[in-house]
């Protein structure tokens, strides 16, 4: 009964402030191309949608965005795992790593053009490296924050160093490198449509700029909506999966608590 | 053959301003199918001695034995319960309990019975399916205790296991462990500071001083078993403890 009455809070709030939006906009006749009514930006949406333009845009940056991830969060899983397993990985290669760490990456998105292209790889490339360090920084942690206490355990059974990882070291990096994984999907968004504002052939990002240029404000903003709500979807898959994946941990059943409240 | 044989045990640890001995010198055995508890104020090295027996830290000087093969790392026929239940939240209680057959490739299939039944020998039937955090820290314990025994380990190494307890489950975990003791005969080697725990459930006490760990007094204790809670209210109870505790405060550990 109260999760409904919340439910239906939640949609009135959301009307009456597009509504508020709407009557404001009118109101004090601001001109469409500064801020357009929320009715300009779903006609600009229909429109697009319609026309078939904006699925075919959408369906590039979201596989830019997902292979960028995949690439970016494995690259950093895998040397990640190498720093924290191997002190001559760490004593070599993490000072490099800390210092591309501290380079903003989108940066580099001018160079990656240069190199690969206007086409899907440089996209994909810029989507992965951004992706890269949360899934890096977070497995190195994750895995060196293994308890003293599970050690010895682990140790007076005499266990091998291969199933001390795969046994105790690698599931209680998890939290750590969900938690990264988390991160990591919005940054690879982040780094396609950057990718895609330097140069690319399509894209949500590209048609964001080349509205732009066209003073078509109500049409990026139609785009802005879409980026936000595949943002936040992206955001639920992981969700679900961390949900599956650490359905052990206290912090994830902390969070499930809290949701039940809310709703 | 004796279970347990330490001679001249020593065990130092270097610090900035030279080494601090945290066991001295330390001797004694342990007879096979014994309840030995080492009794001694906290930072007397019991638990180092606990880990060089269990074959995680190496000593420093002297030979430590365990059923006449010197201890040169961690070894199967040996079960360790430490002071937390250390389980691992992600492994269900069975899994748990099963940890030390996956870690020693013997065959689940082999052991699920044994699990069962040793779960059962505690008192946690049906509790399998669930996961650690659903359980109290009593039964967590107990979970530990069914780890350290899956194996079917000739001997088990307990470090302060019953510490982080409140009194009364303290009780019945001393009554549980007394009666899996007696069903199983294995050697135990149990660690606490406290006296009364150490009589009600050893055969024999040894008793240490603080640093330099030294075993001062080595205890027969002489009440048959099984031995109710009210042991602990017998007139030949309190002697045992009083002659302990007075070992403690002649070398200045209790104030009396």
């Amino acid at each position: 009964m109260k999760g409904m009455r919340n439910v239906a809070l939640t949609i009135l709030l959301f009307c009456s402030s597009v509504l508020a939006w709407e009557l404001i906009v009118r109101a004090f006749e601001v001109p469409t191309f500064i801020f357009p009514a929320p009715s300009k930006v779903a006609i600009a949406l229909w429109r697009g949608f319609a026309s078939g333009l904006y699925q075919k845009h959408l369906a590039h940056t979201l596989l830019e965005t997902v292979l960028g991830f995949l690439l970016g969060s494995a690259l950093g899983f895998f040397l990640g795992t190498a720093v924290a397993l191997s002190r001559y990985v760490e004593y070599f290669f993490y000072p490099y790593i800390v210092m591309f760490q501290s380079l903003p990456k989108v940066a580099l998105a001018p160079l990656i053009v240069v190199w690969f292209g206007l086409g899907l790889k440089s996209q994909v490339i810029n989507a992965a490296l951004v992706a890269f360090f949360p899934l890096l920084v977070n497995t190195i942690v994750g895995l060196k924050s293994t308890d003293e206490d599970r050690m010895n355990l682990m140790r007076s059974l005499a266990a091998s160093e291969s199933q001390v990882f795969w046994m105790l070291r690698l599931p209680n990096a998890l939290p750590f490198v969900m938690a990264g994984l988390d991160v990591a999907m919005i940054f690879a968004l982040i780094g396609a449509i950057v990718a895609e504002f330097v140069g690319a052939r399509a894209g949500l990002g590209m048609l964001i700029q080349s509205m732009n240029f066209n003073m078509d404000v109500s049409g990026q903003f139609s785009v802005l909506l879409i980026l936000s709500i595949v943002g936040l979807l992206l955001n639920r898959c992981i969700l679900l999966i961390r949900r599956r994946v650490l359905f052990w941990d206290p912090s994830e059943k902390e969070r499930l608590e809290r949701e039940r409240i809310a709703l | 053959m004796e279970a347990i044989a330490v001679q001249e045990l020593s065990k130092l640890y270097p610090t900035r301003d030279g080494s601090v001995h945290a066991l001295q010198q330390i001797s004694f055995s342990v007879s096979e199918g014994e309840f030995v508890a080492v009794v001694g104020p906290s930072g007397c090295g019991k638990s180092t001695l606990l880990k060089i027996l269990a074959g995680i830290l190496p000593a420093s000087k002297g030979d430590a034995r365990l059923r006449g093969t010197p201890i040169t790392g961690p070894r199967r026929d040996i079960g360790v319960v430490f002071q937390s239940p250390v389980l691992l939240p992600w492994r269900s209680i069975l899994d748990n309990v099963l940890l030390p057959i996956d870690v020693q490739r013997l065959g689940r299939d082999g052991h699920l019975k044994v699990a069962m039944d040793l779960l059962s020998l505690v008192g946690l039937e049906g509790f399998e399916r669930r996961y650690p955090w659903e359980l109290s820290g009593g039964m967590q314990q107990r979970v530990a205790i069914t780890r350290a025994l899956i194996h079917d380990p000739a001997m088990l190494l307990m470090d302060e296991p019953f510490g982080a307890l409140d009194a009364m489950t303290r009780e019945q975990m001393n009554l549980e462990l007394q009666r899996i003791w007696l069903e199983r005969k294995k050697t135990v080697l149990f660690i606490t500071h406290s006296i009364p725990e150490a009589v009600f459930l050893a055969d024999r006490v040894l008793v240490m001083t603080p640093r330099p760990g030294r075993i001062m007094d080595d205890v027969l204790v002489k009440i048959p078993r099984p031995r109710a809670l009210e042991v602990m209210n017998f007139p030949e109870f309190a002697p045992y403890v009083h002659c302990i505790r007075e070992r403690f405060s002649a070398k200045g550990v209790i104030d009396s």
